[in-house]
């Protein structure tokens, strides 16, 4: 039974894999994009985790930062997938265009709450 | 209760003063002559005017002070100076050659003759009182330089100023004036004494003793205050020529002793009358100006010396003896000045105390005499007095019976004087009793000569009673000025209460029922304080008797509520509770490596990044080549990176304001540039698009 579901899940990671490695490069950078936005908030966590939350809006700036450039990031994927029927008209450079001057508005306020 | 505090402190102030009034007549002392050096200060070397300068060196002379050599010096130039002057007044001569009397300047480059000529033409020219009064005046002190002085016509002068006199003994200013002043009176009186001792033989004798009767008519208007000083006033229609009875009475002493001086026979003014001016000159104590001291002295010194009466001053050094400590009586009799008096006999008439009524305690004491310290002493102790205020009547009797026609003691004078000692309290006790009115709950018998420390209780159905017995060293019953009960609640809440005098016992009853309202239903523990207070009692005093626990009943609805108390008031002067600045403790920081780890870690996914980057293949193809679209391109980058080098500044050392003005310009910059590079890509794009 156990043999059986870990073949079942690497069966199921393989396949996942060799989907994945279908998508298109840009989309795979913003995937790599936000996968190191996301682990650069973890660390922030852990660390916070283990030396306390003083002094907190440092922290929720890096955090938010961290979090927000990456949900902006996943914005931006959507917009730019190929695959995606709703933002068919809509140029990728258009989109970046977006996703830059979301990214400078998201800084200039983290900036100033970082104190 | 502020109504009983306005009594109490009514009551002291009472007491107060009716101590201070008792000797105010003493004769001129120590304190005339530092109020005198410290009122004559000249200003730039000199007194001022030739009329200040004679003031000051005068007063300082007849009171014995030294005066500096330079203010001598600069007074003796002005002297010199108005002398010598063709245009000098007779006014400026007479103070001129006043000063030079005292300080006697160069004589030798005075030309006095000269002087005196041209005085004679003023005075024959002379229409007004004050003519005379200077040219006359300065006439005489030329003649007391030892000038041979001669009047043309004495007999006419002394006539033109007597035709200014009025029939009440005041005199005019000049013949043109109606007003009559008693401040002339003395003027025209110097005056006449002047051309009298000037020219004696030419000078009538009737006329002389129709001037006595003026001035005994002119001692006939005097006035008199309540304490028995009289004084010479004038009534005043303008006010620009108002002189205080100060001036007015020194201007009337002045011409009546000279007058009196080189008058023959006597000028007849009774002795109680020159006395009388003389303790109204005394009575002023030390005046606040120059003017005024030097017009007292001057006055004062004109009476020390004088052919009518001389004053002798009557006057008590202390108004309060302690019995206790056995203390003398003293008189003093002395002249005006402090001069003992000629061989006298002083007698306590009568000694009176004020409580009593009318009988004398003391009758016909004569006082020993101390020769060593000229003074009259009477032994109180040994006279078996009680403790009291006194009216004490004194008389003085020459012993010389020629002397009494010289010196004015004035018949009989009155003091207030205190005797004080101290005060016995006897029988003091202290009584809870119960509602029955006569069962005692508790009794304690009190000694008031310490504070004691009772720890009583009652409830509201009983009486508290305090009564104690105070006593005169001579056994007396006493009855003190201020006899007060307190009794202050833990929360400072204050009753005071008036104890009642009955025949020789003092009793406080208080009926708690009849309190519980004044009260405030406040139970709990009262101390209870108690004052007796007189200005006689040598002891007074304010003891702690110890403390009554009260067990009052519960307070119905709609009880007055105890006022709330006033902060004492020294406590808001008093130093203030010290601010201390706490600064916030800093947080706890993690440990420094910890700290540069977890910088270390944070690049760790960045470099995943670069290398997943690396990995996939990412290349820079699309980057145009051709010059025009690079320069864009990197344009837009360094703008994209300016944008981020902004927000760090902000973020080290920028404000808000700056930040924003300056990314206003970049913000615009950059989405010209972004716009321009991002849809020249998008064509590029379009193009292997549709290529």
């Amino acid at each position: 039974m156990a043999k059986s579901s870990s073949t079942d899940a690497v069966t199921l990671i393989r396949s996942l894999r060799s989907a994945y490695a279908a998508t298109p490069t840009n989309l795979k950078i913003i995937d790599l994009y936000v996968v190191f936005a996301i682990a650069t908030a973890l660390i922030q966590v852990v660390y916070m985790g283990i030396v306390g939350s003083f002094p907190f809006n440092s922290f929720l700036s890096g955090l938010l930062s961290c979090v927000g450039t990456a949900v902006l990031a996943v914005c931006l994927r959507i917009q730019v997938n190929k695959e995606n029927k709703e933002f068919k008209d809509l140029a990728p450079e258009r989109a970046f265009a977006d996703f830059v001057l979301c990214n400078l508005v998201l800084h200039l306020v983290i900036m100033n709450f970082l104190g | 209760m502020p109504g009983r505090g306005i009594i109490i402190l009514l009551a002291l102030i009472w007491s107060s003063l009716s101590i201070c009034t008792a000797s105010v007549v003493r004769p001129i002392s120590e304190a005339h002559r530092s109020a005198a050096l410290e009122l004559f200060v000249p200003f730039d070397g000199s007194f001022g005017s030739l009329e200040d300068i004679y003031a000051a060196f005068r007063t300082l002379e007849i009171l014995g002070l030294e005066k500096t050599q330079d203010v001598s010096d600069v007074a003796c130039e002005s002297v010199v100076d108005k002398l010598g002057s063709p245009s000098s007044t007779a006014k400026d001569l007479f103070y001129a050659l006043k000063v030079n009397s005292i300080l006697r300047c160069q004589a030798e480059t005075i030309k006095f003759e000269e002087i005196a000529s041209k005085l004679q033409t003023v005075l024959k020219s002379a229409s007004s009182l004050p003519d005379f009064y200077y040219s006359i005046g300065s006439l005489l002190l030329i003649k007391n330089q030892g000038f041979e002085v001669l009047l043309s016509d004495a007999a006419g002068a002394f006539q033109s100023i007597k035709a200014f006199s009025q029939s009440d003994g005041r005199w005019r200013y000049d013949s043109s004036s109606a007003e009559s002043s008693t401040y002339a009176a003395g003027m025209a009186l110097e005056a006449l004494a002047g051309v009298v001792s000037i020219a004696d033989s030419e000078v009538d004798k009737s006329m002389i003793g129709v001037v006595k009767n003026d001035i005994v008519k002119l001692f006939d208007s005097i006035k008199s205050y309540s304490d028995g000083t009289l004084y010479f006033d004038d009534k005043y229609v303008h006010t620009n020529d108002y002189r205080s009875p100060l001036e007015i009475s020194a201007s009337v002493i002045r011409g009546v002793t000279a007058f009196a001086e080189v008058a023959s026979g006597r000028v007849n003014i009774p002795g109680n009358k020159v006395l009388g001016v003389a303790k109204f000159f005394l009575s002023l104590g030390v005046p606040g100006t120059s003017k005024d001291l030097f017009h007292q002295i001057e006055a004062l010194s004109c009476l020390e010396n004088n052919r009518i009466y001389i004053p002798l001053i009557i006057s008590l050094p202390a108004t309060v003896l302690s019995l206790t400590s056995r203390d003398q009586l003293k008189v003093d009799v002395t002249s005006v000045f402090g001069v003992p008096a000629p061989p006298l006999t002083v007698k306590l008439l009568q000694a009176i105390n004020s409580n009593s009524d009318g009988k004398p305690n003391i009758e016909n004491q004569e006082l020993y005499f101390d020769q060593e310290n000229s003074i009259h002493y009477l032994d109180i102790a040994s006279l078996k007095v009680d403790v009291g205020k006194y009216n004490l009547i004194f008389e003085a009797s020459l012993h010389d019976p020629v002397a009494e026609k010289k010196y004015a003691t004035g018949g009989r004078t009155s003091f207030s004087a205190f005797f004080t000692g101290s005060i016995q309290i006897d029988q003091a006790e202290l009584e809870i009793l119960n509602s029955d009115g006569d069962s005692i709950e508790t009794i304690e018998s009190l000694d008031l000569s310490k504070d004691s420390s009772l720890s009583l209780s009652a409830n509201h159905l009983q009486t508290f009673r305090l009564s104690f017995q105070p006593t005169t060293p001579l056994g007396h019953a006493f009855k003190p000025h201020q006899v007060f009960l307190k009794l202050r609640h833990e929360t400072n809440v204050e009753h005071i209460f008036l104890i009642e005098s009955s025949a020789r016992q003092y009793k406080l009853t208080l009926d708690f029922l009849g309190f519980v309202e004044k009260f405030y239903y406040l139970s709990g523990k009262y101390d209870i304080e108690l004052f007796v207070g007189d200005a006689i009692m040598e002891n007074s005093f304010l003891r702690t008797l110890g403390l009554v626990e009260l067990d009052l009943p519960e307070p119905p609805e709609k009880a007055p509520q105890a006022p709330p108390q006033p902060i004492d008031p020294y406590l808001r002067y008093g130093p203030k509770a010290e601010i201390r600045h706490i600064f916030r403790s800093p947080e706890k920081r993690p440990p420094k490596e910890l700290s540069l780890a977890f910088f270390a870690l944070i690049f760790l996914p960045l470099l995943g990044f670069l290398i997943g980057l690396v990995r996939l293949g990412v290349n820079l193809k699309l980057f145009p080549s051709s010059p025009g679209p690079v320069a864009f391109s990197l344009l837009f980058h360094t703008g994209i990176a300016s944008v981020l080098l902004l927000y760090g500044l902000f973020w080290l050392k920028l404000d808000l304001f700056t930040t924003l003005k300056i990314l206003s310009f970049l913000g615009i910059f950059l989405v010209f540039i972004g716009h321009q590079t991002l849809s020249r890509l998008a064509s590029t794009s379009a193009k292997v698009k549709s290529s």
